[in-house]
């Protein structure tokens, strides 16, 4: 039997928001099915870089594992996507992981992603309801608008598009285009859709849907798929729309 | 008059239902969670949720449902809540649906429903099979709503370490610390409300979130709540074993017409796709004519047991059998299933939609938890509320699919009003307790993470909790002997003197994974205890709860809810009766009709 197989794993480390990034390299043991999580999970149950120095546990977030909590959003060899559902066997190695950029570093690969949540805040993304009572059945809808609906829906929070987007930097507000596919989803439910213009006249404040500059580099990144332009640009749509209103009503 | 205040610790399903109401009835709240609360655990759940609706001329009830539910847990539930449960389940259905969750719908437009393990009716309802996703994020909204209204205050990036306790055996707010910080504080309230979810990782590998420790539960039994039906754990039958997680291929899939099968010639090693139909042992369908590949997840989880291990006819002679979906229509497949699908084709690289898939059963869910009283998810201490997947209410000795979903939202829905009236009626507030319980606590807890900090030893908390899941995933899940729980208790026993002796690889402050999961890990040791010593207990047969020297479910001795008590630093089992008077219990058999 040759050695058994290997896998390299380069770390951006950062012991804190202030703190100077350093990398380290790990050699780890290869296995089947191997994906980034467990080779994190290998370097905290050995902390030893790959030149026999002593270190800590990678700090990282992660929850369920198959991505759909959005938690273990990082940059893996360059490129912003969930590290679960980010298999070794189809990486490049060494493997590079590095917090993503967009996002105030807290900890080694950690980010505070608070932003986006505080956006859906601003942006009022919900179905405002009366109450819990029992008040009956929720409005009929169309098979195929579901369908439509549905995707919009299953967005993680991860934040990878708004790491893609050059728009999103520290001269720009911009909320991003997760946030305003919401604003899309809520107004095209029949309930939420009463509510549309308290949405479109939050999206057309600071940073809203007129900071897109269509680059497009969302909806090609998005683990999710979501047709994210097609938000953006639907959105723009209406937020015109309401504008002009706004402008002949006087 | 003086305004109370509510803590609820979780953020899934229970939690944010709990605070909806609790916010709803206006009194000022706090919600803890360690992650931001759309990243809960109830993302995971997939299938559906059940109801019983009769949308489809089926003459189904919400008795039926009622029947279906205690038949399935094999009559270990106390029936009156159960009987509540499935009663408001429609009601359930319709709030969700009013808040946006965008279930599959009906050419009219209307919910469309589907089959489930363990019933004959079509009664979940579903979005995609991404639905415990779908309805997390409605109930996150609406308390985002409710936060900008400044009715909810939200603790993300904390973790509950302990309740604060009174002289009088008084719950009076929590200690919790910042996971960033490392910071530990108290904070007073009237009322906490635990939704703190399932207990996955005390397996090691389960399908359950990282978050899933059952550190807070533990935690609580420590400080006087008792714990009830721990030994009743689900092993789900069909999930995607992995490393890092087994990864959960929802009974969805065999409610849209799924086939589980293994090749009949043991060691056959040829691909799926080239064995034809009659070589094929489709052993659920076989055994259990009625019910077929929708057998309540025990009996399924079981079938599979016996043909991999008793005769071994699993896949290629591995622990596997294929669930077939190559016959559903691919139009159903996407419409229906595609978060699954998506799931299996990312993490295993083959299309499940054209090639049979590979599954083995995984531990999935707890049925016993934090013991609550049959009207207000009320614990035995005062003050203490429990809610969701943590506490033992709804499914007795077994879960049925879909039911979880249901139990958690009515759980918080009960729980929200029942913490309300409580501190409502409360003579004295919490801010009229001695402010130094509060001081205690805090330095005790605070006095945990020194010692884990300053201690040198040789342990690594990771190995131990290794260990721990591989002695309990191997004894203490489907099939359980006395003389191996005996020797798991030792072991347990054994992991925690060396947990005296673990040295941490991270010493600093500022958001230490590995201090938080150390402390966790001791909460899991105790846990694990009071699992394996309550299924050493019990000689019978019950549901998830199988023991080959006693095969039989023994309602004379032990139709009992096992309630564990903490005394002294001793783990003490105790047994009580069960509430049978709406259903009679009767024998449980999936072969015939029921």
């Amino acid at each position: 039997m040759a050695d058994r197989k290997k896998v390299i794993v380069r770390v951006k480390r950062q012991a804190g928001p202030q703190a100077r990034p350093r990398w380290e390299e790990f050699e780890l043991v290869w296995r089947p099915h191997m994906n980034v999580i467990i080779c994190l999970r290998d370097i905290a149950e050995h902390p030893i870089t790959r030149d026999g120095e002593q270190t800590t546990p990678v700090t990282y977030e992660s929850n369920c594992l198959e991505e759909v909590c959005g938690s273990c959003a990082m940059l893996v060899n360059a490129k912003a996507r969930m590290a679960c559902s980010a298999l070794v066997d189809q990486l490049v190695q060494p493997i590079r992981l590095e917090p993503m950029t967009k996002f105030p570093v807290v900890r080694d690969l950690a980010v505070d992603r608070s932003i986006m949540f505080e956006n859906l805040k601003r942006m009022k993304a919900w179905v405002p309801i009366d109450g819990t009572y029992d008040l009956g059945e929720g409005p009929r809808m169309a098979p195929d608008h579901q369908q439509k609906a549905y995707p919009l829906s299953r967005c993680i929070s991860c934040g990878a598009c708004l790491e893609v987007c050059p728009q999103v930097n520290q001269n720009n507000a911009f909320i991003g285009a997760a946030i305003i596919s919401q604003v899309r989803l809520f107004n095209m439910h029949p309930t939420g859709a009463m509510h549309a213009r308290e949405r479109l006249e939050a999206v057309m404040g600071p940073g809203g849907v007129a900071d897109c500059a269509n680059a497009q580099n969302c909806v090609k990144i998005c683990p999710k798929e979501i047709p994210l332009t097609e938000s953006i640009a639907e959105v723009n749509r209406q937020a015109v729309r309401q504008a002009l209103l706004g402008w002949l009503m006087g | 008059m003086r305004q109370p205040k509510v803590i609820v610790v979780g953020g899934g399903l229970a939690g944010l239902m709990a605070t909806i109401r609790v916010a709803e009835a206006g009194v000022p709240m706090e919600l803890f969670s360690i992650v931001p609360v759309k990243r809960s655990h109830s993302v995971c759940a997939q299938g559906g949720i059940n109801a019983a609706k009769n949308t489809k001329g089926e003459g189904d009830s919400t008795a039926q449902h009622f029947d279906d539910t205690v038949y399935g847990g094999d009559f270990l539930a106390n029936q009156p809540p159960v009987k509540a449960m499935c009663e408001a389940a429609p009601g359930i259905i319709d709030l969700l649906d009013r808040m946006g969750v965008m279930f599959n719908r009906t050419s009219e437009g209307l919910l469309d429903y589907r089959r489930f393990g363990g019933t004959l009716y079509h009664r979940t309802a579903f979005a995609g099979a991404t639905t415990g996703q779908q309805i997390l994020y409605a109930l996150d909204e609406q308390v985002r709503r409710f936060e900008a209204e400044d009715k909810v205050r939200k603790y993300e990036g904390w973790t509950f370490l302990s309740a604060v306790i009174d002289a009088g055996g008084v719950a009076r707010g929590i200690c919790a610390m910042d996971l960033k910080t490392t910071e530990v504080r108290t904070f007073p309230a009237d009322a906490t409300i635990f939704c703190t979810g399932g207990i996955g990782a005390i397996f090691g590998r389960s399908t359950n979130s990282v978050v899933c420790t059952g550190s807070a539960q533990s935690a609580l039994f420590q400080q006087g709540v008792d714990y009830a039906n721990g030994e009743f754990i689900q092993v789900h039958p069909t999930a995607i074993p992995g490393e890092d997680k087994l990864r959960l291929m929802s009974e969805s899939a065999r409610g849209e017409g799924g086939r589980v099968w293994v090749p009949k010639r043991a060691g056959d090693t040829r691909s799926p796709l080239q064995i034809p139909a009659d070589e094929r042992f489709y052993f659920l369908e076989e055994w259990y004519p009625k019910f077929g590949n929708l057998v309540p997840r025990d009996i399924a989880t079981r079938a599979i047991h016996k043909i991999v291990f008793e005769l071994k006819l699993g896949i290629g002679g591995e622990p596997a059998v294929y669930l077939d979906l190559t016959e559903v229509p691919r139009e159903v497949l996407d419409r229906k299933l595609e978060g699954i699908l998506e799931i299996y084709e990312k993490f295993l690289g083959v299309d499940p939609r054209r090639v049979p898939m590979k599954v083995f059963p995984g531990m999935h869910y707890t049925m016993g938890g934090i013991w609550i009283d049959n009207q207000n998810q009320a614990t035995n201490v005062p003050g203490i509320y429990a809610a969701g997947e943590c506490e033992y209410q709804y499914h007795g000795a077994n879960r049925l699919g879909a039911n979880s979903l249901v139990s958690c939202i009515w759980g918080g829905m009960v729980a929200g009003p029942a913490a309300v009236n409580y501190t409502r009626g409360l003579e004295k507030g919490c801010e009229s307790s001695a402010p130094d319980i509060f001081e205690r606590e805090r330095k005790r807890q605070e006095e945990i993470n020194q010692n884990l900090l300053r201690q040198e030893g040789a342990e690594n908390p990771i190995s131990i909790w290794k260990e721990m899941g591989e002695w309990m995933s191997e004894h203490v899940t489907v099939i359980r002997y006395n003389k191996d729980l005996e020797r798991v208790d030792a072991k347990l026993l054994e992991l925690l003197d060396r947990y005296r002796r673990i040295n941490l690889s991270d010493r600093s402050r500022w958001s230490n994974q590995t201090l938080n999961f150390a402390r966790e890990l001791y909460n899991m040791l105790v846990l694990a205890r009071v699992i394996t010593l309550g299924a050493l207990e019990r000689n019978e047969s019950r549901g998830a709860h199988y023991k080959p020297d006693f095969p039989e479910r023994d309602d004379k001795n032990w139709l009992k809810t096992t309630r564990a008590h903490w005394e002294d630093g001793r783990i003490r089992h105790s047994y009580e009766g069960v509430d049978t008077s709406l259903i009679p219990p009767r024998a449980r058999r999936y072969g015939a009709a029921k």
